[in-house]
């Protein structure tokens, strides 16, 4: 018990960088995933094959080669990165390769009237995306991309291979020094089952919000 | 051919790969003219309607509204316009769908008021009582708040009529618009159209109701296999 109370400063601080490498990593991840996204589906053709190639190719790596191929390749290619900015960047392009995946399923679900409707009042390729697509689209991207929050959550604690102090690599510190491994395991995964409960909790409401459309 | 045509098609080509879908395609449709085109399926009745507000691209010919060519900046050069110049020129033809197509997530008022608020940049207040002005003509105006999903097919489709003619197009397109009615419903909304015809609403309707052709337009063209005769 000692070494849980030892131990929780440390947790919180590696916690917290689980929250920021998730929350950047989320953000980038949907930013890009959304752009390629509309481009795979709309582009022009060499375009939507290389997204198609490119994104195909990241999800047949596992993340942890990923994220060592950015590691040590990226100071090849003249970028030094730390490693923190390293693992950020490797999850961020595992996660938008699986975004693009959610942005095509959810608007290709989209009926194609819909667009020409849209065509038909005038409305620009930007407006159409905006008010007739999206808002349609969002209700069927949310349950998967907010299954991919969680993943990218857990996924994060990879970064600990990488020396950045995340909950993870928090966790095996205070180890390292009280020698009790179980209880700060099981306190480490209730940290993260409490992170990724309360999202899947929250993607439960969203998905009832926007439940509005009837088919 | 009339110097004061509204829609002016001219030889007019369109093909899906081998299958050649229009065939040098000639029609006129003067202001406020009602002209109807039937014909057997496959004929291509669909595909010219919708190569005139650019849903299709053409191959080959004109297509003329107001003297505007419509897809391309002129027929000779054959350059498409812009994003921006193409939906200028979709907004001058209104379009009503067979399948409705009504966006299930806005209500019947949203629907109306999108291009009126986004492409005619007009106020929130003014689309709106534009909206409720043809809501009431369509004999919707109780159902302004109703989602699609939450109206007959025929109320629907009648919501599809207004969105497309508050948008004060020069031609109204009508895509087999009662065909995927129950019997019962095709009269409500043939009666908004019919009652838009009076009023001298400029239409190319594509349809199979014969009777509806023939007390309702001015001319029927029959097209078959890729070309029009009157």
């Amino acid at each position: 018990m000692d070494a849980v109370l030892y131990s929780i400063p440390y947790l919180l601080d590696g916690l917290g960088i689980t929250i920021l490498v998730s929350l950047i990593v989320v953000a980038l991840s949907l930013i890009i995933g959304v752009i390629l996204g509309v481009g795979i589906i709309y582009g022009p053709l060499p375009l939507r094959l290389l997204i198609r190639l490119i994104g195909d190719g990241i999800r047949g790596i596992p993340i942890l080669v990923l994220i060592f191929l950015v590691y040590y390749g990226m100071p090849a290619l003249g970028l030094n990165l730390s490693s923190f900015w390293s693992a950020v960047t490797a999850l961020t392009i595992f996660k938008s390769a699986h975004v693009i995946e959610y942005v095509r399923g959810a608007v290709l679900s989209i009926p194609r009237g819909q667009m020409e409707a849209g065509m038909s009042i005038g409305l620009v390729f930007r407006e159409r995306l905006r008010f007739v697509i999206f808002p349609q689209a969002v209700r069927r991207f949310l349950p998967p991309w907010l299954n991919g929050v969680t993943d990218a959550v857990k996924g994060s604690a990879l970064v600990s291979l990488l020396g950045v102090v995340d909950l993870m690599h928090a966790i095996n510190q205070v180890i390292g020094r009280t020698y009790e491994p179980l209880p700060l395991y099981i306190l480490g995964a209730l940290l993260y089952f409490a992170i990724n409960y309360s999202l899947s909790t929250l993607s439960k409401v969203l998905e009832r919000r926007y439940s509005y459309i009837r088919e | 051919m009339s110097a004061t045509s509204l829609l002016q098609i001219d030889k007019l080509n369109k093909s899906f790969g081998e299958n050649q879908v229009l065939t040098s395609v000639d029609l006129n449709v003067v202001a406020g003219e009602v002209v109807t085109i039937i014909g057997p399926s496959g004929s291509g009745k669909t595909t010219l309607l919708r190569c005139v507000n650019f849903l299709e691209t053409y191959d080959g010919g004109s297509i003329q509204i107001d003297g505007r060519e419509v897809g391309f900046t002129d027929s000779v050069s054959r350059k498409r316009r812009g994003e921006a110049d193409l939906a200028g020129m979709r907004a001058e033809t209104g379009m009503v769908f067979q399948s409705f197509n009504l966006f299930p997530h806005l209500t019947a008022e949203q629907n109306i008021m999108l291009g009126l608020r986004r492409v005619r940049k007009k106020p929130h207040k003014e689309a709106r009582e534009i909206a409720q002005h043809w809501l009431a003509r369509v004999g919707l105006d109780h159902k302004a708040d109703s989602l699609p999903s939450e109206l007959s097919g025929g109320q629907q489709q009648r919501v599809g009529i207004a969105r497309a003619v508050a948008m004060d197009p020069k031609v109204l397109l009508l895509d087999e618009i009662t065909s995927a009615l129950d019997p019962e419903l095709v009269n409500e909304v043939l009666d908004v159209v019919r009652q838009l015809a009076v009023e001298g609403m400029t239409m190319l309707v594509v349809t199979h109701e014969i009777a509806f052709a023939r007390d309702a337009s001015h001319r029927i063209v029959f097209m078959a296999d890729g070309s029009g005769r009157e």
